[in-house]
């Protein structure tokens, strides 16, 4: 199956473990990639330039759409908030046709047009609709079941539900969790799982973001967790690059490894750690790995 | 239909104990709503169970509480949308506010937030001879945010509030975007300039919980956003929430991506030292791992058209 994949700006920025973790899982998987950023399209807007200016993040997005409909493929990707802040554009776009037709006026200048058809689609969600986790199931050669891990959304993936139709596909409500089962892990379960990490406010209230860190991954550890995962990069770099702040503020150890979902997956699909750069977060992932025979 | 209500409890007179979770087993009709489930457990089964609630229709935002774990009102919510299969649902007190007893909490924190941003007009002028009265198309937009029954169901739920209780919160953050945008209020700019300052707009995280849980879709986040922008608009815009805002939207409309090294260093400023010397060991730890961004921020495939896309859409919007 081949996608129109949207890597976002963090899988080659700030995580950069991130992106050919994700290419050679989707190889993997038998996903093909037509990479959209190498097409031109443009950040989402992170709901950060929405503050200022929703048309031009609308159009913007709209134009990422509309290149998606001109290679005729389903858009993936692999980041709770670029798939959230999709998802919120594309309602917006496709209820209100006077709205679109104002946002296409403007894309006509350069020969696009979005039609409306897109499905902005997360590699979590697509795993569990094409793939099914049936089919995940037995695609796994090195089963997790040493493993405890507490899933970690993001808040873009869960809430606004509407936006991202959680009626239509109830099963994206526990996507994560299914996923890491199907793995062979357990899943440790707790109220903060669909809670924010405290990215968005890092730059602007520091105590209040890293206290977010410290509660969630202060939380599962006390649970016996081993490690966090991820289907958000915006997340990880909070929970994983401020822990140690997060660990100095709240005054206790936690050193919680927190992984990208494609690396997860990755490691259970046979991939070495190098493979997956693990090597190259904060928060060492050393000890996880070595309970599934994994070199760190 | 036979439930089984786990309701989370707390008697103040045993508080040493904490609160606790006790199971009820009920059988109540297809139909019933949470709060006909506690009702009934109060009077048939246990009368020191305590709970707060009045008109039982949505209207008097007395009953709101945790169920499964979200805020909701329990009036309005049925039984049969929440119960899971083994036909069990949890109750729980609201959150972020103290609980006096069982799912009853004292919602001083709440009012203190609507005081704090002088929830009334405040005209300025010649008082008129009659009503102070504004045209329709001026107040219509304001019928969303003025649906609010100050349940505290966005209060209950905030992320922000979980961390620092100084934050205003979102019931009183859309309170006050109701009068910073009522054509009659003549005060707008000292309240954006108040709401500019620390643990106000800026401190939300736009975590979108507010805007789930209100049961009257006042989207309580939306009007945190749309005071942002007024705030920024109005020539708040020398703080570091602004800043980011500005900074990032130059970014992607500069270069069509997001230039990470740059977001925090402009953000702060780049001669701000006690902000660098605190970023510098996050910034060290990154750089040993390899994930420090480029130095070099290479702008997305034909960014012409992009920068032209923007800057014709900023002339539209200057023009209206």
């Amino acid at each position: 199956m081949k996608f129109a994949f949207f890597p976002g700006c963090v899988s080659r920025g700030g995580c950069p473990e991130l992106y050919p973790a994700t290419i050679k899982v989707c190889q993997k998987l038998g996903f093909e990639l037509d990479e959209l950023q190498e097409r031109g399209a443009t950040c989402t807007g992170a709901g950060v330039l929405q503050e200022k200016n929703q048309f031009l993040g609308d159009t913007l997005n709209a134009r990422t759409f509309a290149i998606a409909e001109q290679i005729d493929l389903p858009l993936m990707t692999i980041c709770s908030t670029c798939q959230g802040v999709m998802s919120q554009a594309n309602r917006r776009l496709t209820t209100n046709p006077e709205y679109l037709d104002k946002v296409n006026v403007h894309l006509a200048e350069e020969g696009l047009k979005y039609k409306g058809t897109v499905k902005p689609r997360h590699l979590l969600w697509i795993i569990i609709e094409e793939i099914g986790i049936e089919s995940l199931k037995s695609m796994v050669v090195r089963p997790l079941t040493n493993l405890n891990l507490a899933p970690f959304y993001g808040c873009y993936m869960v809430r606004p539900s509407d936006a991202l139709e959680f009626r239509l596909y109830p099963e994206r409500e526990d996507s994560l969790e299914r996923v890491m089962e199907a793995l062979g892990a357990s899943v440790v379960d707790y109220p903060g799982k669909t809670r924010c990490c405290g990215f968005p406010i890092l730059t602007i209230n520091e105590q209040n973001s890293v206290a977010m860190v410290a509660n969630h991954t202060g939380t599962v550890k006390d649970l016996g967790a081993d490690a966090m995962v991820t289907p958000c990069p915006l997340c990880h770099l909070n929970l994983d690059g401020y822990q140690p702040k997060a660990m100095q503020q709240a005054d206790r150890s936690i050193n919680l490894p927190i992984i990208h979902l494609p690396q997860l997956i990755g490691i259970a699909l046979g991939f070495d750690a190098k493979e997956m750069g693990l090597s190259r977060h904060i928060i060492s992932a050393k000890r996880m790995l070595s309970k599934v025979a994994v070199r760190g | 239909m036979e439930v089984t209500v786990s309701v989370r409890r707390f008697d103040p007179e045993r508080s040493e104990q904490g609160s606790y979770w006790q199971d009820y087993g009920v059988d109540v009709e297809e139909t019933a709503s949470v709060l006909d489930s506690l009702i009934k457990i109060r009077e048939e089964i246990d009368g020191s169970l305590a709970l707060r609630c009045s008109c039982r229709s949505a209207i008097c935002g007395s009953c709101a509480m945790r169920i499964n774990g979200h805020a909701k009102l329990a009036c309005n919510t049925k039984m049969t949308e929440v119960v899971s299969e083994e036909n069990k649902i949890t109750v729980e007190p609201a959150g972020n506010m103290p609980v006096l007893k069982d799912l009853v909490v004292d919602q001083k924190l709440f009012w203190d937030k609507i005081r704090q941003v002088s929830p009334w007009i405040r005209p300025v002028g010649e008082e008129p001879t009659g009503e102070y009265l504004a045209p329709n198309e001026d107040m219509v937009h304001l019928a969303g945010v003025m649906a609010c029954i100050m349940c505290g169901a966005c209060v209950s739920d905030c992320t922000v509030l979980e961390v620092d209780k100084n934050f205003i919160g979102p019931a009183a953050l859309a309170k006050a975007y109701r009068f910073v945008a009522d054509p009659r209020d003549g005060e707008n700019r000292s309240r954006l300039g108040i709401l500019s300052e620390y643990s106000g707009i800026w401190d939300c995280t736009r975590c979108y919980e507010c805007v789930e849980v209100c049961p009257k879709d006042v989207a309580p986040m939306d009007r945190i956003m749309a005071l942002r922008d007024e705030a920024m608009g109005q020539g708040y815009d020398d703080n570091y929430g602004a800043r980011h805002t500005e900074v990032f939207t130059q970014s992607v409309s500069h270069s069509g991506w997001l230039n990470e090294l740059m977001l925090p260093i402009k953000t702060f400023g780049m001669f701000n030292l006690p902000a660098m010397m605190n970023m510098a060991p996050v910034g060290l730890r990154a750089l040993l791992k390899g994930k420090m961004p480029s130095l070099f921020h290479k702008p997305v495939p034909q960014v012409e058209k992009v920068r032209r896309l923007v800057k014709k859409i900023a002339a539209e919007q200057k023009k209206n």
